[in-house]
């Protein structure tokens, strides 16, 4: 079954790790654990520099509606409570941990619970004890997501494994290797929400994650391969042609939308009180040795993944979060691995394009999955012109690429817009 | 490691598509019309041609240098419009008419009003239309009789365009068996495949039309405005008082030229899906009003300058839809 939404771009897949299986990476010598992983207010940091710490302990308390406990991802001692580079807001508070090298946990994995007893608010709690957030990219708390508030009646579950992004395929992999447990994983969610139907959208390049997850009697959707396929808004529009209000959240329309890592590492949660001190991730580019997807702990720096992999080819010229569309580029290779890298890609090369002057081609209006006008948004910023900047839908924008990525003139407007929207949030305050 | 690391915004790729290869591309688009019209009318065509895109590559420079630019001849863009001028010429003109529109159409049209992108109407067009301004005669009288064939496309009839023919064709015979003979199969022919006469490189209907699909095709001009133009225009061919056939209406003149190449310039057409649509039939409305009432026997040049200056209104008048703005009724809550 095809559905679609209007816009997109169809970028080179690149998907050169889909047959590559998940390696374990084991913990490096040292992890930064930063406090801030996550959409809302940092952890409350709950140890101190000299603190013995296992696996698991938790770190970092919730703070506030919004957010996200963090806990250790090795077993050793708390070196310094500091600011460190972050791969996203620049530089955050972290917990350095040196690891001991024992990998101790704070609880015993083997000990299964018995999830199907349990009740939603028993299964809501360990999510949220766990600290788990949505795995895709965004990092948004998802305890949260899962309590929407009194009168949202939510019907439908949609569980994203679209992963449209090039070059990434950690959940491709995931899906292949843990269908069973990302479907129970799923089930925990649905319980919580009381959704009726429960449904995952996959892209047919994925033909493989399709019929597997057909074949364990779950409702897939398989998309069109598209770029942003995976984006909240486009997917639930794709699936449920429900189109999310402007300004509004799924849930107005009835649904939630959950990632594929994000349901295994609830399964994780629940049944074995395993808190989210890892993550699976791409290695790719042409800058490292060896492309692989791997278990990283959290914390785990740059350097040491790379290490890891083999190295780099030569120094690289551009290291990035995520992918190469909507990924962050990052200034050191310093910076820890947290719980939203969904890759880290490292290029040789920098591919920086010049910016011509807009030719009015239209391409990116044509591509625009929001229905935006790129080209008259990017102008009124330039001109600093925020009002009309935001009357043409500034804060529509998803900043997914697809208006600079199919830009003949090499306008780098997701730029223009994120300074655009930064703006008007400052004039509204 | 030591080496600085390049930051920059996302998307870190970007597609292949860039604006000098689309330029390039339609200007490859238009050199099998040249080549047709060189074979039809001599060697004279690549000579106008040649002043023409020189010219308007020479003025481009100098008004970047003038203007403290930095200078992107390289781009195509002005090659494209040097060409397009001088599709727009009669092969007889002597060869300074060309440079002179050249050079308006790159001064006045376009770098004055910032350069590539921010011209509001189309150069090589308001070039033409500086021409047929200030030298009326040698933009309505220097054509030539194509190779093998007469000027009007009609056996004996030798002293006017097939479109001026049917403007007045009491100057040139029985205006009832004119007209007819207009619109008969052998005429419609020799006016599809090019056996007229006509400016440079409006001639072959079938090398634009070829032309023109595969830009579709490759999705650098937009199928809307082409639609609109054409379809609205053959509609209203067929519903108005027109003179001649429909079929004639749509292969004589610059029409296609005008609907293909010109019409679907980027940067003096809508951005918008809506607009692009209303650009296009506002084209062929006007382009059929001046063929049939107007004082010219053709509209194309005018309608796409007339369309260009509404352009920033109708973007304004269409904005796109945003997605989740006012939901359908039925959507569940």
């Amino acid at each position: 079954m095809f559905s679609k939404f209007s816009g997109g771009v169809h970028p080179p897949e690149q998907k050169n790790t889909e047959s590559c299986a998940i390696e374990v990476m084991p913990a490096p010598e040292k992890v930064y654990i930063p406090f801030s992983q996550h959409t809302g207010k940092p952890a409350k940091p709950l140890v101190d520099k000299g603190d013995e710490v296992k696996i698991g302990t938790k770190i970092g308390e919730l703070d506030g509606f919004i957010s996200a406990s963090v806990h250790a991802s090795v077993s050793g001692k708390v070196l310094n409570i500091v600011d460190h580079p972050h791969p996203v807001i620049g530089t955050s508070l972290c917990c350095v941990v040196e690891s001991n090298n024992n990998d101790d946990w704070v609880s015993d994995l083997k000990a299964g619970q018995d999830i199907g007893g349990m009740t939603e608010k028993q299964l809501l709690d360990a999510v949220k004890e766990a600290g788990i957030v949505g795995l895709g990219g965004a990092a948004f708390p998802t305890h949260v997501k899962l309590a929407p508030p009194k009168g949202k009646k939510i019907d439908t579950l949609i569980i994203n494994g679209c992963e449209c992004e090039p070059m990434l395929t950690a959940d491709h992999r995931l899906m292949l290797e843990y269908a069973t447990a990302i479907i129970e994983g799923a089930r925990i969610f649905q319980k919580i929400l009381h959704a009726s139907s429960l449904v995952f959208g996959i892209e047919d390049n994925k033909k493989d994650a399709v019929e597997l997850f057909g074949r364990e009697g779950i409702g897939v959707v398989r998309l069109k391969t598209k770029y942003p396929q995976g984006a909240e808004k486009q997917l639930i529009k794709a699936i449920l042609k429900r189109e999310v209000p402007r300004g509004g959240l799924p849930m107005d329309v009835g649904c939630v939308v959950h990632n594929v890592g994000t349901c295994y590492a609830a399964l994780m949660a629940a049944k074995f009180r395993k808190p989210l001190i890892d993550r699976i991730l791409t290695v790719a580019g042409d800058g490292v040795k060896e492309m692989k997807n791997i278990l990283v702990r959290i914390g785990t720096p740059v350097s040491d993944v790379i290490e890891y992999c083999g190295g780099y080819v030569e120094t690289p010229k551009k290291i990035i979060f995520g992918g190469p569309m909507m990924g962050i580029a990052q200034y050191s290779d310093n910076v820890p691995v947290i719980k939203g890298t969904s890759g880290i890609l490292v290029w040789q090369d920098a591919r920086v394009v010049e910016e011509g002057p807009c030719v009015r081609c239209a391409s990116c209006v044509d591509t625009c999955p929001m229905g935006l006008m790129p080209t008259e948004i990017c102008s009124f910023v330039k001109n600093k012109n925020f009002e009309m900047a935001k009357a043409y839908g500034v804060l529509d924008c998803i900043e997914c690429g697809c208006c600079a990525y199919t830009c003949p003139a090499g306008i780098p407007l997701v730029h223009y817009f994120k300074y655009g929207k930064s703006e008007v949030w400052r004039m509204s305050k | 490691m030591k080496e600085i690391l390049v930051v920059s915004a996302s998307p870190h790729i970007t597609s292949k598509h860039k604006t000098s290869t689309a330029m390039r591309v339609v200007i490859a688009a238009l050199l099998p019309a040249l080549a047709y019209a060189t074979y039809l009318f001599g060697l004279r065509v690549l000579f106008v041609t040649l002043v023409s895109v020189a010219a308007a590559v020479g003025c481009e420079a100098l008004m970047q240098r003038m203007l403290g630019r930095k200078i992107t001849v390289t781009d195509g863009s002005a090659i494209l419009t040097g060409l397009l001028l001088a599709f727009n010429l009669p092969p007889g003109v002597p060869w300074w008419l060309p440079a002179a529109g050249s050079a308006f159409a790159i001064i006045f049209a376009k770098q004055l009003f910032g350069g590539l992108g921010y011209n509001f109407i189309n150069p090589a067009l308001a070039g033409r239309a500086f021409l047929m301004a200030s030298w009326p005669s040698l933009m309505t009288k220097e054509w030539l009789a194509p190779v093998g064939g007469t000027l009007s496309g009609i056996d004996g009839v030798t002293a006017a365009t097939p479109l001026s023919l049917l403007k007045n064709p009491a100057n040139y015979g029985d205006p009832q068996l004119l007209i007819r003979q207009l619109s008969d199969f052998e005429t419609v022919r020799n006016v599809f495949f090019g056996k007229i006469g006509g400016c440079i490189g409006e001639t072959s209907a079938l090398l634009l039309l070829i032309g023109g699909l595969f830009l579709i095709f490759l999705k650098i001009i937009d199928y809307r405005i082409v639609i609109g133009y054409l379809g609205s225009f053959a509609l209203l061919a067929w519903l108005l008082p027109t003179q001649g056939s429909v079929l004639f209406h749509l292969f004589a003149g610059g029409l296609f030229l005008g609907a293909f190449f010109m019409a679907t310039d980027w940067v003096t057409s809508p951005v918008t899906r809506k607009g692009r649509w209303i650009f296009g039939i506002g084209c062929g409305v006007i382009t059929i009003i001046i063929r049939v009432w107007g004082g010219y026997p053709e509209g194309v040049s005018y309608s796409i300058l007339l369309m260009n200056v509404f352009t920033p209104f109708i973007d304004k008048l269409t904005k796109e839809r945003v997605f989740g703005e006012l939901p359908k009724k039925g959507v569940k809550k």
